[in-house]
């Protein structure tokens, strides 16, 4: 593909290849054929892994609740912040939902969805606060928060645990049931992710988000509203971990005090995966979903290709590493490119 | 301070700065080492049982794998990167340990593989921050993974728990009739390297000056890629040496040793006055922060507190002591720019 032979072809056919390799270039492709290859894979070394009703039911059911945490992530890393308290968060919701449902009998479920939300919101807030007006980096204000809403969950629950029984059935429905074939996590998740990449695609409020990341400085002296959208952004990771809470109430049915721990690092985990970068301002809530579903599809294919699940782990680090590497082979081919482009004109 | 008010046009830069005592005494190292000594003498007077040398002792055993990695902690976090790879380097060193003794290597050699082992982690740690030019924080999560991943896949469920009895002894052995573990010999010796390095060396001016300013400590001569290079290496290698401690103290090589700990020695980095931006920070503090964590800690249990309202404090110290830093910073310049005249002969100088 030398200068001279670029040149003859009609505008017509340059657009069509541009959009093909726009298609190509974009992170979320490129996750997203990586999880239909470990599927297939899976599938191959074992038709049951996708055919079997509880196959199918397992594969989009499992990662609905990461994929909950993970939007949220999403957002806070894309202003340059990141949220290390959500593990914690959705384990005090999913207990707040167990003592709702004990506490005050014949509380309608949408009300304890509401509560959730709202009590997930309101931790949130006080992260979004810390780290807004107190001027101090995400990662230390929620690293205490971590510690803190954790403890708070442990001094609540003591050795106390919440149990199935306690519950009441149409909730522990929710978490286990259907609708034409597709679980019920697995819709409000979808619902969830397709609001969340809207707004931050069209809306003021989402490309904000990015602006913010991506020049902090720069975003403050154009006039917006920084410490507003830092504060929508953690409430946003919060309210959707408390959704995150209460869904994992309805779906395991027993909640002790160390529900949702290690979490943050799975949420983290997956939007990097999904090609979110660290350093804010570039990835999409529809990448940080695929890689939280690649995150925990990895989980339990790797038993039925014959490889130990103990394994796990590494194959995630290996995959995050190789994820970000590629990241950042494609940005630097990216640079290379405008600058040759420059040099042309 | 009334040398200023007269406004005379000799301006002697010491007038600007605050009194030695106040550059001393005032700053965050020192206001948590009082904390650490009031929350000691608090506790001896009100915890039974707490002043009394076993307490101490367990104490020091048990905090001992944080104090060790908060020491390269400190330098890496003083250069503006972090690695969160280091409780899984600790299992991955614990679980080389193990299973080269259990196969029959002796364990000296085995624990000298697995030093080697955390220097190789660090150096890929290390290989894909200063050469690939990835962010620190991106990579070592994946690292965080990968280790214990490693861990985990080459123990499965299972424990080593069969090591020569000199070493699990020496490990949980104390100084004569002191009551000081053993332990604290060689991490002294560590904590004074280390504080040389990084307070009286030029590579430790670099540390701070590439956390300051990256570009212009690059032009000011400091190898800013090489130094990070090397100071995730000593990352890895000092986690491994926890490792190996670790694996001893417990008598047990298991996969998922430590996890969690990367948190825990972050929290007491940053809880010692270290700034996650980078460029400020002094090991005495860390180690206070450490110190102070684990004093709290054991003083609370020891009061029948339930071990896991440590949490709530360790997160809620963490939150306040840098909310009130930052906030005394603001109070500062508020007043700075209120009070005119040192402003004022400031800007006419410039």
């Amino acid at each position: 593909m030398t200068a001279a032979t670029a040149q003859p072809p009609t505008p017509a056919k340059t657009d069509v290849t541009k959009r093909l390799n726009r298609i190509g270039a974009a992170r979320e492709l490129g996750i997203l054929l990586a999880l239909v290859i470990v599927v297939v894979a899976a599938t191959v070394a074992n038709p049951n892994f996708l055919f079997s009703s509880d196959g199918f039911r397992d594969l989009l059911l499992t990662p609905s609740i990461l994929v909950l945490v993970a939007v949220g992530q999403a957002i806070v890393l894309i202003t340059k912040n990141v949220d290390l308290s959500v593990g914690s968060v959705l384990g005090l919701t999913a207990y707040l939902t167990g003592r709702l449902f004990i506490d005050i009998p014949g509380i309608p479920i949408i009300a304890v969805f509401l509560i959730g939300i709202v009590f997930g919101g309101l931790l949130g807030l006080v992260n979004g606060a810390l780290v807004a007006f107190a001027k101090v980096p995400a990662m230390v204000i929620t690293l205490g928060t971590l510690y803190a809403y954790r403890g708070i969950n442990v001094l609540w629950t003591g050795s106390d645990r919440v149990n199935a029984s306690d519950l009441p059935r149409e909730f522990l429905a929710l978490g286990t049931g259907q609708i034409l074939y597709i679980p019920i996590l697995t819709i409000i998740a979808v619902v969830v992710l397709i609001v969340a990449a809207w707004v931050m695609k069209n809306m003021r409020s989402g490309r904000e988000f990015y602006a913010i990341g991506s020049d902090p400085a720069a975003a403050e002296l154009y006039g917006l509203r920084v410490t507003r959208r830092l504060l929508t952004a953690f409430v946003a990771s919060g309210a959707l971990s408390g959704l995150a809470g209460v869904l994992y109430a309805a779906r395991y049915g027993t909640i002790n005090s160390q529900a949702g721990s290690g979490w943050e690092l799975d949420a983290v985990g997956a939007a990097v995966i999904g090609g979110v970068a660290i350093v804010g301002g570039v990835g999409s809530v529809w990448g940080a979903a695929i890689g939280a579903v690649l995150l925990l599809t990895i989980n339990r294919a790797l038993p039925i290709l014959g490889i130990p699940d103990f394994w796990q782990r590494a194959v995630v680090g290996v995959l995050i590493i190789g994820a970000i590497v590629l990241d950042r082979v494609l940005a630097l081919r990216q640079k290379r490119k405008l600058l040759e482009a420059r040099d042309d004109s | 301070m009334t040398s200023i008010t007269t406004g005379a046009p000799a301006r002697s830069y010491p007038a600007y700065a605050r009194p030695l005592w106040k550059r001393v005494l005032l700053t965050r190292e020192m206001a948590i080492i009082a904390l650490l000594v009031i929350v000691v003498i608090v506790a001896s007077a009100t915890v039974r049982g707490f002043g009394q040398p076993i307490t101490m002792t367990y104490l020091l055993l048990d905090v001992a794998p944080i104090l060790l990695i908060a020491l390269p902690m400190t330098l890496v976090m003083i250069t503006g990167e972090i690695d969160l790879s280091v409780g899984s380097m600790v299992g991955l060193a614990s679980v080389t340990t193990g299973v080269l003794t259990q196969s029959g290597m002796p364990f000296e050699l085995a624990a000298l593989i697995a030093l080697l082992v955390g220097g190789l982690g660090g150096a890929f740690n290390g290989f894909l921050v200063t050469v690939v030019g990835l962010p620190s924080l991106a990579v070592t999560i994946g690292t965080l993974a990968l280790f214990r991943g490693l861990a985990v896949g080459l123990l499965g469920t299972t424990a080593v728990t069969e090591f020569p009895e000199f070493w699990t002894d020496l490990a949980k052995a104390k100084i004569g009739e002191t009551g000081i573990p053993v332990i604290v010999i060689p991490f002294l010796v560590l904590l004074a390297v280390f504080a040389i390095v990084l307070h009286y060396t030029p590579f430790g001016r670099g540390i701070y000056a590439i956390g300051l300013a990256k570009e212009a400590a690059h032009f000011s001569g400091v190898k800013v890629e090489r130094t990070k290079f090397i100071l995730f290496v000593l990352t890895g290698l000092v986690s491994a040496l926890a490792g190996i401690y670790y694996t001893l103290r417990f008598g047990s090589a298991r996969g998922d040793n430590a996890t969690g700990m990367e948190l825990q020695v972050i929290a007491a980095v940053v809880l010692g006055g270290v700034s996650v931006f980078g460029g400020r920070g002094a090991l005495h503090g860390v180690v206070a922060g450490v110190l102070l964590i684990g004093v709290l800690a054991s003083a609370l249990r020891l009061a029948n507190v339930t071990s896991d309202v440590i949490n709530i404090i360790t997160g809620a110290l963490l939150v306040i002591s840098v909310v009130s830093s930052s906030l005394l910073a603001w109070l500062a310049r508020k007043r700075r720019s209120a009070g005119g005249p040192q402003r004022d002969s400031v800007s006419t100088a410039g």
